[in-house]
């Protein structure tokens, strides 16, 4: 069974985002990562890239696939995971103690778009159906 | 879209908490554990796949050599019972109907023919149409036939020690019927991983029975549709739909060797000999990434920012650790070394033409 951690804001296209202040650190849920298996590559953006709540900034490579990683909330990349270059599979160890990047978030009222823990896990079980 | 089909193995595959998927209009498992510890167990050591979807036909009767001669690129003329050829049928424009084995079951006219699980249908027909005037008999057995491949260097060790299997004397493209407890198997040394290994015949009880057998003794790893893929194509093996299609003959992918234009006649032979002759507008060549993006089926390949082909398959590889894609390109642009482009999503990564195949083969000689 998938975890999920209580605090963060999910995302239907299953992305989660830690909020410190002015600043959301952003990666992919474990849901995620258990369904497209070993992580091979991270596609990430570079500092100073802006991104925009639904717009992709990314992607997440399994062997067999790429899936788009779609930003939750809109703002500036500040910092990017660099370890996720030489270790994608941190991703599968665990989802959430590795973010992909660091944003400065530029319009906190999107939060309200995401869900919380227990109505991701929600959406996630209705989702298999 | 028909429902899909269910192979013998698939209630033993769903216990074992495999991904299930769509594949060749049946529901297969494409990873049980994990593709990159699957694929490891088969390089290294050894592992089994349901490979039960694939299709079996078989030809007798009195014009049954001459008909598969005629529908099939390969020559099978004066081809000794025991023996397996690879090879296609072909289109009359070139285009490939299907790639396929050929069996010569014993020293009479009767021939096997095995073919992919998604053309099954399409395959059986064309050869209904092709048999008009011949004296054949024609047998769809795909739906009595289950099918385990074995693969890897302990391969023969496991068919041997666990299955119990006098096998160790057939070399690489021969097969013999073995008596398996009392039952019928046809025990072949074939695959599609580029490892040694054998891939066998049975009906579906008998299948399960060994399905059972190779899993409980431990050492063999249940391996998914996921890792035979990235065997397949870091071996350099075509896969049809991708490599091979009713748009790209065998000469635009390389595989010519099996496509014997001296024969005098088969179907589709006075096109490849042209291609063969005049060459080809595109080529299938292989490209390695600068880069560790991943090269994804249906990426464009580009040089100077024109569009010049299309990936087919590509991966970053697992035992040798390259981003690379198998492309079908403007044969301008297929030599060794030719620098391209392959854009992926919104950048495009620098690649060079190098060989399609990207693991050497360990197969018994």
């Amino acid at each position: 069974m998938a975890k999920t951690i209580e605090g963060l804001f999910y995302s239907e296209s299953h992305e989660w985002i830690k909020v410190e202040g002015e600043y959301g650190y952003i990666g992919i849920s474990d849901h995620a990562q258990e369904a497209m298996g070993n992580i091979v590559y991270v596609d990430m953006p570079e500092e100073d890239d802006e991104v925009a709540q639904g717009e992709d900034f990314g992607a997440v490579e399994s062997v067999k696939a790429a899936s788009d990683l779609i930003s939750p909330v809109s703002g500036t990349v500040v910092e990017v995971n660099e370890a996720l270059g030489d270790t994608p599979e941190l991703l599968n160890q665990n989802a959430y103690d590795n973010w992909i990047i660091k944003v400065k978030i530029s319009n906190p009222a999107e939060l309200d778009n995401l869900m919380d823990a227990t109505a991701y896990e929600e959406y996630c079980k209705n989702e298999q159906h | 879209m028909d429902e899909l089909q269910k192979t013998c193995l698939y209630d033993k595959h769903v216990a074992l908490g495999a991904k299930m998927s769509p594949f060749g209009g049946f529901m297969m498992p494409i990873e049980y554990s994990s593709i990159i510890d699957e694929h490891n167990a088969v390089r290294e050591n050894v592992g089994m796949f349901d490979v039960s979807h694939m299709g079996e036909i078989f030809v007798t009767g009195k014009d049954a050599t001459v008909f598969v001669n005629h529908i099939f690129t390969n020559d099978i003329i004066g081809v000794p019972a025991g023996k397996i050829l690879y090879g296609m049928m072909l289109y009359s424009d070139g285009g490939v109907v299907d790639d396929l084995l050929v069996y010569r079951m014993d020293d009479a006219d009767h021939w096997l023919l095995v073919v992919n699980a998604a053309n099954i249908a399409k395959d059986y027909d064309w050869i209904m149409q092709q048999a008009k005037g011949y004296e054949v008999d024609i047998d769809n057995a795909s739906s009595r036939y289950g099918q385990i491949a074995l693969q890897g260097p302990s391969a023969e060790m496991i068919a041997t020690k666990v299955l119990g299997m006098a096998v160790a004397d057939l070399t690489f493209y021969t097969f013999k019927i073995v008596d398996w407890q009392g039952n019928e198997v046809i025990a072949s040394r074939t695959g599609y991983t580029g490892e040694d290994g054998f891939e066998f015949y049975a009906s579906s009880e008998v299948i399960c029975h060994m399905w059972d057998m190779l899993l409980n003794e431990g050492h063999v790893t249940p391996c998914g549709l996921g890792c035979r893929d990235t065997l397949r194509f870091e071996s350099g093996l075509p896969l049809y739909g991708h490599e091979l299609s009713n748009e790209i003959s065998p000469i635009m992918a390389g595989l010519g060797m099996f496509v014997k234009i001296d024969k005098a006649e088969f179907i589709g032979k006075e096109a490849v000999a042209r291609q063969k002759a005049e060459g080809t507008a595109k080529k299938l060549v292989g490209i390695e990434l600068m880069d560790k993006a991943i090269p994804r089926a249906g990426y464009v390949v580009e040089h100077d920012g024109n569009e010049i082909g299309i990936v087919t398959t590509g991966y970053h590889t697992i035992t040798t650790d390259r981003s690379v894609c198998l492309a079908l390109v403007d044969s301008a642009y297929a030599a060794l070394d030719t620098e391209v482009d392959v854009r992926i999503r919104k950048k495009t990564f620098k690649g060079i033409v190098v060989k399609k195949r990207f693991y050497d083969k360990k197969y018994k000689k």
